[in-house]
């Protein structure tokens, strides 16, 4: 009996206490954000000292500071803060202490591009850098995408620019920048196979965008029938839509094995897509 | 409760006559030290270099202390049986932890408050003249003895279930993690999974965070700190001690000494 | 009716040891036994025997696996049971920075004492174990035997009526061993209860009126130390002094030592040997009994239990 009390005892100490922790700790954070010290200066600003004194753990120190760029990175996005000067002698001491750490050195690629372009805003082709830096390493296909467009408002930038922008929008799932950006290139460009091409992209994604909606179509009938549909017409039949929808080259939709809506096989749009796709 | 009191005052004495206060000759040392390099680079840093160089001395030289006699409060009582015949009297257990825990603080009290001072003078001597916001020193210094009080908590709370050595390491451990939780918890979200952040998250409010009791930056500018963020620092580390003392009184309730 | 002073029931303690600590050694077994009020008891055993996992078990410091116990009548899980009971233990060791004294005033602060009852204890307890002249003294210059007695002094402090000693002659000078006979028997008269651990038999046999024998974590035996053995089975030992060559055929039983002899007879056959000695031309110097009547019946049972024997420290000769 007693221990049964004590052990409630404990528990609704240690309960309500760290929920005290919890809620103490979020006002404390705020106050400390409030006083807004700048606290991210560089200890020791010398990579070499550092990596002497540092010994054999230069490594693990590299790691430390690694975290420490990310770190300093990541709080000054977030606070909108564009002042990155200290980021540079982080890089250098993290990549000095190890200089393995690939990591770092894509970072600083991005970080040393967007430097460049403040310094040289008319040199587009460090945009083309900064894109490719975040398309091919960091996967960040928004940024690369912005990048590109940015650089491609350059008047001398060449047209691919944008296409660029065009294609990882794509990628990245954003439709309408894509569309736009496409659209933008077929009619702006009078090369005869740029034109043919960005035809061809508008064209797909007009069908990519018809795909997800009637996927979103057949939810709806699944949720209504209890099934899902296997051809378009059943949904023509349901009432869903009037008639019969169409890929830009008039070709109608099907239902794939897996019950997604895809190009029909006889479309010539299909060869295209799977071309492309082929050089993502 | 009276009988924690007096625990507390023996392990305080026992603290004063194991000459653990001479730390503070040193501490003197190396205030004069920090006097005398300040004085010689150029001006306008003296203030950051003495202050700084002053309060991280104190908090390791605190830090030390709370984690190396914090972890022997008990360990050293069970080792040479001095816990038995005090055991055997009208003693509760938690009584004698809270005993053991409040004689330590009290000796931290008495040496960060020393080296204070100290360190007060020795900016009182750079400076000259004095500033409202050079009060902000003795803001961090009791920030420093809160730290402490906590570090003690968690080396008693370790020192209950481990060997002196494990012990000392998991407290080393949680310190240094502490001082990081800030970091985990601000992480780049693009970095980890949902989950991980969710994890992180938790993990970051469940360990004690140190960092909230870092303002050697604000006294070194002499800046001033908000009266809220004492009282909740305060706060802070009497709920946070509650929990690790609730936990090392719990297991140490039910320990068969040897 | 009166409740006994110390009571045990089926008092177990298991330790776990081994891999993963899935072994049980068990080194107190069922133990169950009473101690009266006023009585001295003696709890008695080769080392290792559980004598003092006994005494831990009753003073808390060790939580039973099975079983329970009372002291004066309350459960030895309340707190207050410790309030009338005073415990020495096994080589005892205290903060080696305090004084003697600092010692005493900082337990008779745990018991609540008021200041000028503190002072007149302690000076009181320091006299009665022969402290009076070190009391300012830091204990870690005190002798091992000096800390038997502060032990012993902070076991008496706050006048307890219940006195539990593990080994409070170990480590002692004979004198030490005199003083420590001295005030539990002093004790006795003043109506207390004492209840200590020995594996020193004549010491036990000198103070007790009741023994418990304990061996392997069992009891074996409770009794008056007169009750757990044959009195008859005594033995007398003849001490001579003989010059010259004999050729008695008793002389050759005898240990000799120089042109001194020791012999060792039966009671019975006491006066025969005696003038068989004497027709021998020795000069007869002490005749004496052995007092190796509790050690018979201790190693009989040690020896039953095999290899204890060796542990066992058989008298404090």
């Amino acid at each position: 009996m007693k221990t049964a009390k004590t052990i409630v005892l404990v528990l609704v100490i240690l309960q309500a206490g760290f929920l005290g922790i919890w809620k103490l700790q979020h006002t404390i954070d705020k106050q400390r954000a409030a006083l807004t010290e700048e606290r991210d200066y560089v200890l020791l600003s010398s990579a070499k000292l550092l990596k002497a004194v540092s010994l054999e753990y230069a490594p693990l120190m590299a790691d430390f500071y690694w975290t420490r760029v990310v770190q300093f990175y990541g709080n000054k996005h977030v606070r909108g803060d564009a002042n990155l000067e200290e980021l540079w002698p982080l890089l250098d001491i993290t990549t000095t202490l190890d200089p393995n750490l690939i990591v770092a050195y894509r970072f600083g690629a991005i970080f040393l591009s967007q430097r460049g372009i403040k310094a040289n805003p008319d040199y587009w082709r460090l945009y083309e850098d900064l894109g490719f830096i975040y398309y091919m390493d960091m996967k960040d296909y928004k940024k690369a995408s912005e990048a590109f467009l940015e650089g491609s408002k350059n008047p001398k930038a060449l047209i691919w620019m944008k296409i660029m922008a065009a294609k990882i929008a794509a990628e990245g799932e954003s439709y309408e920048t894509s569309f736009f950006l496409w659209n933008d290139v077929y009619t702006a460009t009078r090369d005869p196979k740029i034109k043919e091409n960005a035809k061809a992209h508008l064209q797909l994604l007009k069908a990519h965008e018809d795909c997800r909606q009637l996927d979103l179509l057949a939810d709806q009938y699944a949720k209504r029938f209890g099934h899902r549909p296997k051809r378009i017409s059943e949904l023509v039949q349901a009432g869903m839509i009037s008639a019969m929808p169409v890929d830009p080259l008039g070709y109608t939709y099907v239902f794939d094995d897996n019950g997604k809506a895809a190009l029909n096989l006889n479309s010539p749009l299909l060869e295209k897509q799977l071309f492309f796709e082929r050089f993502k | 409760m009276k009988r924690a009191g007096v625990v507390a005052l023996n392990t305080f004495r026992e603290a004063v006559r194991d000459r653990v206060l001479y730390n503070l000759l040193f501490f003197a040392l190396v205030m004069m030290a920090a006097s005398i390099i300040a004085g010689q680079i150029s001006i306008g840093i003296e203030q950051t270099v003495i202050v700084t160089l002053g309060l991280s001395a104190i908090s390791l030289i605190g830090l030390l202390i709370s984690v190396f006699i914090g972890v022997g409060l008990v360990s050293k009582e069970m080792d040479k049986r001095t816990l038995y015949a005090l055991l055997a009297k009208p003693v509760r257990r938690w009584e004698f932890l809270l005993g053991k825990f409040g004689g330590l603080v009290l000796t931290l009290a008495v040496n960060t408050a020393a080296m204070g001072l100290g360190l007060f003078l020795a900016l009182m001597y750079a400076k000259q003249t004095l500033e409202r916001g050079d009060a902000t020193v003795f803001v961090a210094v009791y920030f420093i003895w809160l730290k402490l009080a906590l570090v003690v908590a968690l080396a008693l709370l370790f020192s209950c279930f481990t060997t002196p050595l494990l012990a000392i390491l998991f407290t080393a451990g949680v310190y240094i993690v502490g001082l990081y939780v800030q970091e985990l918890r601000n992480m780049p979200m693009q970095v980890m999974s949902p989950g991980m952040t969710a994890f992180t998250k938790w993990l970051s409010y469940l360990l004690p965070n140190f960092e909230n009791f870092n303002i050697m930056a604000m006294a070194a500018h002499s800046r001033q700190v908000p009266g809220k963020l004492i009282v909740q620092n305060t706060l802070y580390t009497a709920i946070y001690c509650a929990i690790v003392l609730t936990g090392a009184i719990l297991v140490f309730s039910r320990r068969n000494l040897k | 009716m009166h409740a006994p002073a110390i009571e045990t029931e089926n008092l177990t303690k298991e330790y776990p040891h081994g891999f993963l600590n899935l072994k049980k050694k068990t080194s107190l077994e069922g133990l169950n036994m009473q101690v009266d009020e006023g009585e001295i008891f003696g709890f008695i055993g080769p080392n290792g025997a559980g004598k003092t996992t006994a005494i831990k078990l009753l003073m808390r410091l060790i939580f039973p696996t099975a079983g329970s116990a009372r002291i004066l009548g309350k459960p030895i899980s309340d707190i207050e049971m410790h309030r009338d009971v005073g415990y020495l233990p096994e080589q005892p060791f205290f903060y080696d920075y305090l004084t003697a004294e600092e010692l005493l005033d900082y337990f008779a602060r745990i018991h609540d004492l008021t200041a000028s009852d503190r002072k007149e204890r302690v000076q009181q307890m320091l006299k009665k174990v022969g402290l009076e002249t070190a009391g300012k003294i830091q204990l870690r210059k005190y002798s091992k035997g000096m800390l038997q007695r502060v032990g012993m002094a902070q076991a008496i402090l706050h006048d307890p009526k219940v006195v539990i000693l593990d080994e409070p002659m170990s480590g002692l000078d004979p004198v030490g061993r005199r003083e420590v006979r001295d005030i539990i028997l002093a004790l006795k008269r003043e109506g207390k209860t004492v209840m200590f651990s020995t594996h020193i038999l004549s010491d036990a046999e000198m103070l007790c009126d009741r023994v418990g024998v304990i061996v392997g974590g069992k009891l074996r035996g409770v009794g008056a130390p007169e009750q757990l053995v044959d009195v008859k089975t005594q033995s007398m030992e003849i001490f001579f002094e003989l010059t010259g060559q004999s050729t008695a055929p008793l002389l050759a039983k005898a240990t000799r030592t120089g042109d001194r002899y020791r012999l060792q007879v039966p009671e019975a056959e006491l006066y025969g040997a005696i003038e068989q000695v004497r027709a021998a031309g020795a000069r007869i110097l002490s005749v004496t009994p052995v007092r190796a009547t509790l050690e018979e019946f201790f190693m009989n049972l040690v020896g039953a239990d095999g290899a204890q024997a060796a542990a066992v420290e058989v008298s404090g000769k």
